[in-house]
């Protein structure tokens, strides 16, 4: 096995990848897997963009390298599955460009695995490092708490 | 007629006008008859009825959308439009992008004047499709053709209960002859069954499960990633280069020298060191061990914080008259003058996909995919730099992650380009978000000087304005030192006020970067200017601001601006189409005041702040609802905001351009600053140019006057009364008056 051969475990699928283990996973799974739908936004974890699912934890892909995650469960937009969140976000016809809505809905999904029923405060704390440029946040908001009271009546 | 945009030529007054559309008919759709000829295409699988429209014979409804989608819905607008004058059924509606091509038209996506210019030629596209499948039908039932309409994808003739598919006639009615434009017959509004409705977008799901493709996702086979330094000082240039580190970063292919850009920008590439890469991370690794050393520039020098102090200066003295309303004022008083001085910095785009294009050259010409907003620019500058013909650059148009006017300056397309011809491989340029931000075309730094005299009963008797700032022009004409005449048509002599004399000047500013526009444009500075200025002159009346508003906007017309010394270019419209209507004003002051009426009302250190601003032939207000503490910390609570854009296609996307407007406004009104020291951008991503996020983000509640006008511009006008509504707020809460952006300057936020 050569020196940089890693093992990476994607939404449940194993890779074998030939890479630098300093590189950020973000440009692996885009450029060397195909899954194009975490995005880059800043490269320094100030955006959100490319939030990721590790072990269920949210955490910026531009910022973790491929040694990091090595035994780990990575998640992307590609596997999450968070359909009734998918759904709200659609109902509030939430995305305008749309391109920081997978980080987005990553952010989101993490703090409902963590929380069932967030409300406005805690959701500004689990969101607020993802920015939305076209300014879609109230809508984002709307869709996280109509899951959420969903969880209440269930 | 088209706009020359090779590299190597300065552009003339008039393409630049061009590009904004100021040259009245110049740029609707439509203005030259070959651009819009509807010809029928060749047969293929599906039956094509015209440029926009092709029909499967699966009964699928194929509809073209020709302008780029950056988040405003058009992918999802055009074809609303299409598909309802058609009859379709919007379930069997396939949304195709369309590539660069001249007969659309122009494609510039900007300028918020998609619908504003299409809504009349999409119509009549989708009456003259529908017109050829009813003839289809008529000639086979052999019945009158106005006894045949459509609904739902059928054609029906109502009197015989006869009813055939789209799909089932789409052959036959491709061999149709075209009908003739002053022949069809166009849908009452009241019929509409999808203009006027909130279709969601048509790549809602695409979005939502990250299949959606952006520029930066495109992959090609044996592509290799590109990234560049540019030069950090406009005018500078690579001087030493010493790429040996960089060649030896792991998955590096090459190091390539771009030649830098001289004389005015235009959309040149700024040149600069390009490191080619297997992947991503190793064009930035090893662009991160490049040695650099650049020559010295004229620019060197540039320090904004000094440059706007000048600025300040300049507006105090005479200037270039661009109005005059009645006689001119001389006589200053100063115990009855009211005078303030607003400034602006410079204002970065910053759209969350950074510009990118993917390019292929080959032998046989080129191949973009590009996040533009302008694929027609793209191709124009891409075979100016490969000495190819427009022709022979395709341009496929991918989803922008936000465009603001950024994307419609292809500079970063012809570095691809040029790459991809020296490397013989698919390239993809990527900017990173430190390029974005460093090697932009900004927002103009401006300062802006307002001054009344008042009468005894402290309404203005005169007026006196002066704006300074870089303007666009010197992008594209070197020594173009002063506010060109339609940049002060953006909110500076178009607010019709009452005022017996009224006197615009502009002064001389020198350019000292890539100065470009930013949604809403010289809006920006203009709306804060004058929106500040009423509310001062409230202030000093003791009148809320919304009735200042309106006495100074005087009784019920439309202003024409007749023998005032200048022809206002109305975003590209006649004025009777689009007038300076007064009342329209009043609607939006109106419904806003109802909204600030409503819900939660100011407590103790809060309080609402108000402005109106027409902009792309749309009116909007604005209020916003603030709390300063004592500890100087701005919340801003609610916003409320009224928009008459005219008839309006899908009033959801309407309404949230609006609030992404407003936040737009906010942003750069809270927080945004691009300042410069020896010529270099001192900002670099989002932890010094932030954006707003949602802690700071207030409650909103937008109205989408009703109106059957016909359609303003959506993306921009919303984005010029955030700015004042806020700093008037924050002085009803406080007593601090910002004349300064951003507000940080003064709180925190």
């Amino acid at each position: 096995m050569p020196d940089n051969e890693l093992k990476l475990t994607i939404n449940g699928k194993q890779f074998q990848l030939d890479a630098d283990p300093n590189m950020p996973i973000l440009w692996a799974v885009r450029d060397m897997l195909g899954l194009t739908g975490t995005k880059y936004g800043c490269g320094a974890g100030l955006c959100g963009a490319c939030t990721i699912h590790i072990d269920g934890k949210p955490a910026r892909a531009c910022l973790t390298s491929l040694k990091q995650v090595q035994g780990k469960q990575v998640t992307t937009i590609e596997g999450l599955k968070a359909d009734e969140l998918i759904n709200a976000w659609s109902e509030h016809k939430v995305p305008q460009c749309g391109y920081c809505q997978s980080g987005q809905l990553m952010s989101a999904a993490a703090l409902l695995s963590q929380n069932r029923q967030p409300n406005e405060s805690d959701i500004d704390a689990a969101m607020s490092g993802n920015i939305c440029r076209c300014g879609t946040y109230t809508r984002i908001k709307a869709a996280i708490l109509s899951v959420s009271a969903q969880e209440e009546r269930s | 007629m088209n706009p020359s945009f090779t590299a190597v030529q300065n552009f003339s007054r008039r393409d630049v006008l061009k590009l904004f559309g100021a040259t009245g008919g110049g740029l609707a759709l439509g203005a030259t008859g070959l651009s819009w000829s509807p010809m029928a295409m060749a047969q293929g699988e599906d039956a094509r009825l015209n440029l926009f429209i092709a029909i499967g014979e699966d009964d699928k409804v194929y509809l073209t959308c020709h302008r780029s989608e950056m988040g405003q819905g058009i992918r999802t607008g055009i074809p609303q439009v299409l598909a309802d004058e058609l009859g379709a059924d919007w379930n069997k509606v396939v949304v195709v992008q369309g590539l660069a091509d001249k007969r659309y038209g122009s494609q510039n996506t900007d300028g918020s004047r998609s619908i504003r210019k299409g809504f009349d030629k999409m119509r009549e596209m989708g009456a003259m499709a529908r017109t050829m499948l009813e003839q289809a039908a008529a000639d086979k039932w052999q019945v009158p053709l106005s006894e045949v309409s459509t609904a739902n994808n059928l054609v029906i003739h109502t009197q015989s209960g006869e009813m055939m598919s789209f799909g089932e006639l789409a052959r036959a009615a491709s061999q149709v002859p075209l009908p003739k434009v002053d022949t069809l017959i166009l849908k009452s509004p009241n019929d509409f069954t999808h203009i006027g409705k909130s279709h969601k977008i048509v790549d809602m799901q695409a979005i939502l499960t990250g299949e959606a493709k952006y520029g930066y996702d495109i992959t090609l086979e044996g592509m290799r990633y590109a990234s560049i330094i540019r030069p950090p000082v406009w005018g500078s240039e690579v001087k030493v280069l010493d790429d040996s580190k960089a060649r030896k970063v792991a998955g590096v292919i090459d190091v390539i020298r771009l030649p830098a850009a001289k004389g005015a920008p235009g959309f040149q590439p700024l040149g600069g060191v390009a490191v080619i890469a297997t992947n991503s991370w190793s064009a930035l690794e090893g662009r991160k061990a490049l040695n650099i050393t650049w020559t010295d520039s004229i620019n060197d020098t540039h320090n904004s914080e000094v440059f706007l102090k000048q600025l300040v200066e300049k507006v105090q003295s005479p200037g270039k008259i661009v109005r005059q309303q009645g006689e001119e004022n001389s006589d200053w008083p100063k115990e009855k003058t009211i005078k303030a001085i607003y400034t602006i910095p410079y204002l970065a785009h910053a759209p969350m996909e950074p510009p990118v294009t993917t390019a292929s050259v080959t032998d046989a010409g080129c191949e973009l995919w590009a996040s533009t907003q302008t694929p027609q620019s793209a191709a124009q500058n891409v075979a100016g730099y490969l000495g190819l013909k427009e022709e022979q650059v395709k341009v496929n148009v991918t989803l922008l992650g936000g465009g603001f006017g950024r994307k419609s300056k292809p500079d970063y397309c012809a570095e691809a380009a040029l790459l991809s011809q020296q490397i013989k491989a698919p390239v993809k340029v990527c900017w990173s978000r430190e390029d974005d931000i460093q090697n932009g075309y900004l927002h103009a730094i401006s300062a802006q000087l307002y001054q009344a005299k008042l009468g005894d009963d402290k309404m203005p008797q005169a007026m006196l304005q002066r704006t300074g700032f870089p303007s666009i022009g010197s992008t594209f004409a070197e020594g173009a030192d002063y506010p060109a005449g339609w940049e002060v048509d953006l909110g500076f002599v178009d607010v019709p006020l009452a005022v017996k004399s009224l006197r615009c000047e502009t002064v001389e500013a020198k350019a000292h970067t890539r100065i470009g526009w930013m949604r809403s444009v010289c809006n920006i500075q203009h709306g804060f200017g004058i929106g500040s200025f009423v509310d001062e002159l409230a202030v000093k009346a003791d009148k809320p601001t919304t009735q200042m508003w309106r006495e100074l906007l005087g009784e019920s017309r439309q202003e024409m601006f007749v023998d005032q010394g200048f022809k206002y270019g109305n975003y590209g419209e006649e004025l009777t189409r689009h007038p300076v209507d007064i009342e329209r004003y009043h609607g939006v002051i109106d419904a806003v005041e109802l909204g600030m009426k409503k819900g939660t009302q100011p407590k103790e250190n809060q309080a609402w702040g108000f402005a109106v601003h027409r902009s792309f032939a749309a009116f909007v207000a604005v209020a916003l609802l603030v709390e300063v503490d004592k500890d100087k910390k701005l919340t801003v609570l609610r916003a409320v905001a009224a928009i008459d854009a005219g008839t309006v296609v899908n009033p959801d996307r309407v309404k949230s351009q609006t609030e992404g407007a407003i936040m737009f406004g906010l942003s750069l009104a809270m927080m945004g600053e691009i300042s410069f020291k020896e010529g270099k951008v001192q900002q670099s991503n989002f932890h010094d140019y932030p954006m707003l996020r949602m802690t700071q983000c207030p409650d909103i509640d937008v109205t989408v006057i009703a109106s059957d006008a016909p359609p303003g511009g959506v993306g921009e006008p919303g984005v010029p009364p955030v700015a004042p509504s806020l700093t008037n707020a924050i002085f009803a809460a406080s007593g601090i008056r910002i004349r300064d952006l951003p507000v940080t300057k003064k709180l925190t936020v």
